[in-house]
């Protein structure tokens, strides 16, 4: 009691900018983990598949390395870390594409719940979460792809022993195959951010139809869901409104920035490679001002988009009260950087970057997919700007 | 260690502050107390006006000076990187000759390295040096030279083999810039202002005892200076906090940091001045448009990144960590900020920037941040440049072929 009193009195984090140690070591255990269970022969593999991830893969970064429970409170079964050690995970993710449901239970759902449930909610779904034996998705968008959550159509009325949804969802990362779903949706005659609150689903329950979606990135796979009359409990109360479900987007904009930036290095650290290896007018590409300067201005822009992403991360996990504007800021330089550098990267293969047994059209899917998944990087110059009151 | 020490050392440069400062003094004399007492410069050897101790232990004696208000030696311009390369590579004539008059501010340095031939490529230098009796004989041209008007000397890279490769051909000296054969003209640049100037060279002279390192080693001389250089900011001293103190030496060195910033007063527009966008924005009204918006947005997302990857660097210094790429992005970010921060101004400011002088908004800062920021991609290296040492200093890309080895002599020139 005297210490979570005395907690509350303590100056706010300060904002680092170095990782500690202890981060650099969790980072290179991910690394190794992904270097073993994630090669590109994998990939492929697994973006193949309607499921899209391996089981296996999966039990053992939750068992071994109890990765979706690692912002998770201990109280709830998580490893009891923050949104920095949250944000390294992705970042490696993003760099090494792993298909996994993780953005979609650990960052998605995980968040929602922690934001929006009761105590005994949180006892009762988080846990599983953790451990990696619930996968739960986050459906908010719907057939128009709008990110504010004011555009929501999914209606939830009140019956005997619940709500009953009614609408369709979309877009929703790993929707097809989640556990559970958590879904945004208002009550009737509601308009606007008003009446607006989330809702659990038990994915395997009836009164829902589940569709894969055709996704250009196939290594994230999203679904269409529609629900008629689909029985569902209220996550939290109706109270809070679009308040938990604005946090929870904020923070997936900050852990997909960090998946950005991994996913950036990746294609830049590719895109180096090959300009030492690849030989032309009997000199290797990279000796060429043009590919050297064309280089240079790549890492300049992958290392900006990283520091925004980190320092994100970091005041978010400092609850500094600027961190709303921080995501909406990290996820538009992150979106910027993570194409352009897959264009730089592509140009520089030169044909053979267009081909499919390249590896590079994997990576710049995602940043495709990236660029607009939580919305684009003109929406979030739009919230920044609202949120800094110019 | 440092604990114990820091507290005796702090202890120490206390007690002697106590009985030595007085802001009546002269500034020459009270530089020079601190000169001879070692107080100034802590970091350098014992023997040349310094205490041999540690920059951690220099920064607490700095502080407990700036503590009671005392002011430091002087260390605007380009005297300490004059002294950074005497202490470095001059003979122990030299040093005695230069070091203290550089610390009490009695004489004023200026740099003469580039030329109108040689801008980035610096090792193409043509500016002669010819041994006549007890004389080298200089002849040529060197240019961007502040302060070169009120200058007592100068560092001089000048050639004295052509016949040698580019490198190995030059030697570095100290000259008088006060005599007949120096002729310091300013030069005009397309912002108004007059920072730097060009200095001709007609048979000045430089006596033997002034050539810093051997005949030939020039540039590896020259490059302790640029390093120096690097380190340091941007030549820019910082504003000075003690505006209101009393006492003739406040006075003095006020009238002296006056003339020393001269030459910088427009550096900060030149940077872009993104500090002052949003208001800009919200001061015409122009922030309700949304094409600005983004623009506003983007330029700041830009400069804020840029800001954090510099404290990212630092903090990998401070922690002891190889320095990571982040290091060495500095001056290439800064050039992207500042246009884009030019060309955001220019949309805040709409017609009104076809305006110049007091006619333009801000009392005409806006229109100098519209013609200064061309300099900043420039001046100290060229994003070009900086582009190459990325490329092969980091990324550790291939060199692109050479055209200038064997003699200089006949190396293809301007």
């Amino acid at each position: 009691m005297n210490a979570s009193d005395e907690s509350k009195i303590e100056p706010k984090r300060r904002i680092q900018f170095a990782f500690t140690d202890e981060q650099e070591q969790f980072r290179s255990a991910i690394r190794r983990f992904l270097n073993d269970k994630s090669p590109t022969i994998e990939v492929r593999r697994l973006m193949a598949t309607a499921e899209g991830y391996d089981p296996a893969v999966w039990r053992q970064l939750s068992e071994d390395l109890a990765l979706p429970g690692i912002h998770i409170p201990e109280q709830y079964g998580g490893a009891g870390f923050g949104m920095v050690e949250l944000c390294i995970v992705t970042e490696e993710f993003g760099r090494a594409l792993l298909c996994a449901p993780y953005f979609s239970t650990a960052v998605l759902a995980a968040n929602a719940i922690l934001n929006s449930g009761t105590e005994a909610q949180k006892a009762a779904l988080l846990p599983d979460i953790a451990k990696g034996a619930r996968r739960a998705a986050l459906a908010i968008t719907e057939s128009d792809g709008n990110w504010d959550p004011a555009g929501i159509e999914v209606v939830a009325t009140r019956d005997a022993d619940g709500y009953l949804l009614d609408g369709v969802k979309s877009y929703v990362v790993d929707g097809h195959t989640a556990d559970l779903l958590i879904v945004a949706a208002r009550t009737p005659e509601t308009v606007g951010r008003e009446g607006l609150a989330l809702f659990t689903f038990d994915g395997h329950a009836g009164g829902v139809e589940r569709r894969l979606l055709e996704s250009m990135d196939p290594t994230r796979k999203i679904a269409r869901i529609e629900f008629r009359r689909a029985h569902a409990k209220l996550l939290g109360n109706l109270e809070g409104g679009a308040t938990p479900i604005l946090r929870t987007l904020d923070q997936a904009a900050i852990a997909l920035a960090n998946e950005m930036v991994g996913g950036a290095q990746a294609l830049f650290d590719a895109a180096v490679n090959y300009a030492k290896l690849r030989v032309q007018f009997g000199r290797t590409i990279g000796s060429f001002q043009a590919i050297k300067h064309r280089l240079a201005d790549m890492l300049l822009d992958v290392e900006l988009a990283k520091s925004a992403a980190y320092y994100a991360a970091q005041a978010a996990a400092a609850d500094d009260p600027e961190w709303p504007a921080l995501a909406s800021l990290a996820k538009a330089a992150a979106s910027e950087t993570y194409l352009q550098t897959a264009i730089q990267c592509i140009q520089i293969h030169g044909g053979i970057g267009f081909t499919w047994d390249n590896d590079t059209h994997l990576w710049f899917k995602r940043a495709k997919s990236s660029e607009v998944f939580l919305g684009q990087p003109g929406y979030h110059r739009e919230l920044l700007m609202q949120r800094w009151g110019v | 260690m440092s604990k114990v020490n820091e507290a005796e050392i702090r202890a120490e440069v206390r007690e002697w502050i106590a009985a030595n400062w007085n802001p009546d003094m002269s500034l020459v004399e009270w530089r020079g107390k601190l000169a001879d007492s070692g107080w100034g410069m802590p970091q350098w050897p014992k023997q040349w006006y310094g205490r041999g101790l540690p920059l951690a232990l220099a920064r607490a004696v700095e502080e407990e000076l700036s503590n009671v208000g005392a002011v430091s030696v002087a260390k605007s311009g380009v005297r300490l990187l004059a002294a950074a390369t005497l202490l470095e590579h001059g003979s122990d004539p030299q040093k005695k000759k230069f070091l203290r008059r550089i610390l009490t501010g009695e004489d004023t340095w200026c740099q003469f390295f580039s030329e109108p031939g040689s801008g980035s490529d610096l090792a193409g230098a043509t500016t002669r040096a010819d041994l006549n009796g007890d004389y080298w004989i200089i002849n040529g041209q060197k240019v961007w030279t502040t302060s070169a008007h009120h200058a007592d000397h100068g560092l001089l890279l000048a050639r004295t083999d052509w016949d040698a490769p580019k490198h190995e051909g030059m030697t570095f000296f100290v000259i008088d810039v006060k005599q007949p054969g120096v002729d310091v003209q300013p030069l005009k640049q397309m912002n108004g202002h007059a920072s730097f100037n060009q200095v001709f060279f007609t048979d000045a002279k430089v006596p033997l005892e002034n050539r810093v390192g051997g005949v030939g080693e020039g540039w590896k001389v020259a490059m302790t200076t640029l390093a120096h250089e690097r380190r340091g900011a941007d030549g820019l001293p910082p504003p000075s906090k003690r505006g209101t103190r009393v006492g003739r030496i406040h006075a003095e060195e006020r009238a002296e940091t006056e003339k020393a910033n001269q030459p910088y007063k427009w550096y900060p527009q030149r940077a872009g001045r993104v500090d002052l966008v949003i208001d800009r924005a919200k001061e015409t009204g122009v922030n309700r448009d949304p094409d600005v918006r983004q623009e506003i947005a983007r330029l700041m997302i830009m400069a804020k990144s840029a800001e954090w990857t510099a404290r990212r660097a630092r903090a990998a210094q401070q922690q002891g960590r190889p320095q990571g790429p982040e290091g060495s992005l500095g001056k290439l970010a800064a050039s992207n900020v500042a246009r884009a921060a030019s060309r955001v101004h220019t949309m805040i400011t709409g017609t009104e920037a076809m305006l110049t002088g007091s006619a333009s908004p801000r009392d005409g800062i806006i229109a100098e941040i519209l013609v200064s920021v061309p300099a900043v991609s420039i001046a100290g290296g060229t994003d070009e440049i900086q582009r190459n040492i990325i490329a092969e200093r980091v990324l550790d890309l291939p060199k692109e072929p050479r055209f200038d080895t064997g003699p200089f002599r006949n190396v293809r020139k301007n």
